[in-house]
């Protein structure tokens, strides 16, 4: 199916974005602005853009301790996200969440999450309650390949497997649990072999290439919403950054295997062909990054200057 | 005494009883050639090798679970979860195998397993990576609690939970991996159950566990310096088994009482710490004033700074606590 121009630069433009927010966060990190840590999805972003792009403002996602791409890419506010992040009061989650724990209910971000692997039975049970209320609504839970050696992996797919619910289960095999090459946590080599396990279809694709990614989240989300169940589809990507600021990314992985990957750079490639195929010029993509860094300097200035919130606030909302 | 950091002390431990026995060996998530996740595990996996430094996948329940099948057949394991607070992760593994093993099969066999994890907010890492999760494990009979609150300790426990014949948990203060302190010359362990007077004094007797040690230290010796106030500093360095007998001493001699715990202040272990000073010791008789606890006010770990701060007990909180009992 050929996608629309503004399908594909609906895209391009979320994965600038996520590009840039996450250069501000390593910046601002840097220079101490942001507490705690921050895992970034530099070298990722067609992963999250390819598989939103087919989701509407009422299905749902999980995601993970990496997860400021899957936010913005279901549609997230730059500048309540990058608040957040500062841990001020206007932030998603009024500075009581941060990096690791950002939502947003009413774009469907049932949110990030600090356990590795603790989004697969949530995403789970929201496949369960669209089939239960009747509704068309499909969830698509975001987890890494280490995550997928959690024993709650194996019981969320065999649940939505059993129950034939509508979850597509997004596996970013960046290769990587921090500092373990999958190679020493899994002997297989790709993580959508375990679909067979559970009797439900699985698909390898290129997580650089976004219209790769979009074309196999396509299938899967359609079969999804027509009750046709949940799919395991594996992204085949990689993080260019350490995983997390501050870890250079270098005990564990050669200079040349990161510079082979920043070769695939999913921005780089997907505007490189829109431009050849006369979608945009270079001049526009050029004026639209422009556009993109301004926002996240905007968002970065929003959230410099949000106020802190009050000590005491940290003892309001535990119960409704 | 030598200085070293309290990660250091830790990896010492490590290092000297692998080196001791050979049954001795280490999992966890990236503790190989990445040094664990704090990096206080640097070198091991260079003299003891792949065999005896293990990374695993990401599978706390398989960690655990395999430390215990482990240590049920010959095996001296130490497993490593990276932060008390995926100890969730591993639940049944934890109350339900390694804490009932032995009493439940009626004694037959011993289960020499130690869980290092890590304990303790201050750095903004939000609900799910700050917790002080030790009084759960405390509350299920069955699995020794090790809170070291010293680098001599952190060693010395450390140590000493390897050699043991039961299971131990040893929960390491992650915000003091990094700090300085002074550790004996040559080689010494330090029995688990005696807790550890770390300061003598005759106005108050401040129960402090893990990094409150350090924290209440320094307001004591603040306190006497200033305005003559002598705190006596208590440290149980091991939670269970509790030497009770060296607090209930020592709130006898002094007659009031601060317990400040990291952990939740609801059914926390200064919780447990008053009970036994009250229904063991027999307080109502001899104190002078109510007693005070300091531990995490009672919501998640909040992720901004002002927010944490709040919440988590800090030496401005103790010294709060003190002034009140002492005014009372
Ligand atoms: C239950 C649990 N165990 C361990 C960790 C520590 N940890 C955080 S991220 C991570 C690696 C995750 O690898 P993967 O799922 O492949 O995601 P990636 O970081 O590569 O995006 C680990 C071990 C955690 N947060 N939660």
């Amino acid at each position: 199916m050929e996608l629309s121009k503004e399908k594909k630069l609906w895209m391009l433009e979320r994965m600038l974005q996520i590009r840039r927010f996450e250069e501000q966060v390593y910046d601002c990190f840097l220079k101490n602005k942001i507490p705690g840590f921050a895992h970034l999805y530099i070298g990722e972003e067609a992963v999250a853009v390819g598989a939103c792009a087919n989701l509407r403002e009422d299905d749902f996602i999980t995601s993970t301790h990496r997860g400021h791409g899957h936010l913005l890419a279901k549609g997230a506010d730059p500048d309540r996200a990058m608040a957040e992040i500062f841990g001020r009061r206007t932030g998603y989650c009024l500075g009581r969440g941060g990096t690791m724990h950002i939502a947003d209910f009413s774009l469907g971000i049932l949110g990030a999450n600090g356990i590795v692997g603790g989004g697969l039975p949530i995403s789970v049970g929201a496949g369960w309650s669209a089939k239960y209320r009747g509704t068309d609504q499909v969830t698509v839970c975001f987890f890494g390949d280490g995550a997928s050696n959690q024993g709650a992996f194996h019981e969320s797919v065999n649940l939505a497997s059993v129950w034939n619910l509508p979850v597509i289960f997004v596996c970013e095999n960046n290769q990587f649990g921090i500092s373990v090459h999958q190679s020493r946590h899994q002997k297989i080599k790709d993580v959508a072999v375990r679909a067979k396990a559970y009797d439900i279809p699985g698909v390898i694709v290129d997580g650089m290439d976004v219209l790769a990614v979009y074309e196999a989240c396509r299938e899967a989300v359609e079969r999804a919403r027509q009750g046709g169940g949940p799919t395991i589809v594996e992204c085949k990507t990689y993080r260019f950054m350490g995983h997390h600021v501050g870890d250079p990314g270098t005990v564990y992985r050669d200079k040349e295997e990161v510079e082979a990957w920043k070769e695939k750079c999913p921005i780089k490639c997907f505007a490189d062909k829109l431009i050849a195929e006369g979608v945009m010029t270079a001049a526009e993509f050029e004026a639209l990054d422009k556009r993109v860094t301004e926002q996240m300097l905007a968002a970065v200035k929003f959230a410099e200057e949000s106020p802190w919130p009050e000590p005491e606030e940290a003892m309001e909302g535990l119960y409704v | 005494m030598r200085e070293v950091t309290y990660g250091e002390a830790v990896r010492e431990a490590l290092a000297e009883e692998m080196r001791r026995d050979k049954m001795v060996a280490l999992i966890g998530e990236d503790v190989g050639p990445y040094g664990g996740n704090f990096g206080i595990l640097k070198g091991l996996w260079e003299e003891f090798g792949e065999e005896r430094v293990r990374d695993t996948p990401i599978s706390e329940v398989a960690i655990v679970g395999a430390g215990l099948g482990a240590a049920l057949t010959g095996m001296r394991p130490v497993v490593e979860i990276m932060f008390c607070d995926f100890m969730g992760v591993a639940g049944d593994q934890l109350l339900n195998q390694v804490a009932k093993i032995r009493y439940m099969f009626g004694g037959q066999v011993e289960v020499p397993l130690t869980i290092r994890t890590t304990l303790g907010g201050g750095r903004s890492s939000a609900a799910q990576h700050s917790q002080s999760l030790h009084a759960i494990i405390c509350h299920v009979p069955g699995i020794k609690v090790v809170v070291p609150g010293t680098h001599e300790d952190a060693k010395g426990l450390l140590k000493a939970a390897i050699r043991d014949n039961n299971p131990v948990m040893v929960f390491e203060h992650k915000m003091m991996y990094n700090k300085k302190g002074f550790i004996p010359e040559g080689e010494y362990v330090t029995p688990l159950g005696q807790a550890a007077v770390r300061r003598e004094g005759k106005d108050l007797t401040i129960v402090a566990i893990s990094s409150m040690v350090y924290e209440s230290m320094a307001l004591a010796e603040e306190l006497s310096a200033k305005e003559g106030i002598e705190i006596e500093v208590v440290d149980p360095r091991t939670l269970v088994p509790l030497d009770e007998e060296t607090i209930i001493n020592s709130v006898r001699k002094t007659g009031r009482l601060v317990v400040a715990d990291e952990g939740h202040e609801t059914c926390g272990f200064a919780a447990e710490i008053i009970r036994r000073v009250v229904k063991v010791g027999g307080a109502f008789d001899y104190l002078d004033a109510p007693i005070e606890v300091v531990g995490t006010r009672d919501v998640p770990l909040p992720f901004s700074p002002p927010l944490e701060n709040y919440v988590i007990p800090s030496k401005a909180r103790i010294e709060e606590a003190v002034r009140k009992v002492l005014g009372y």
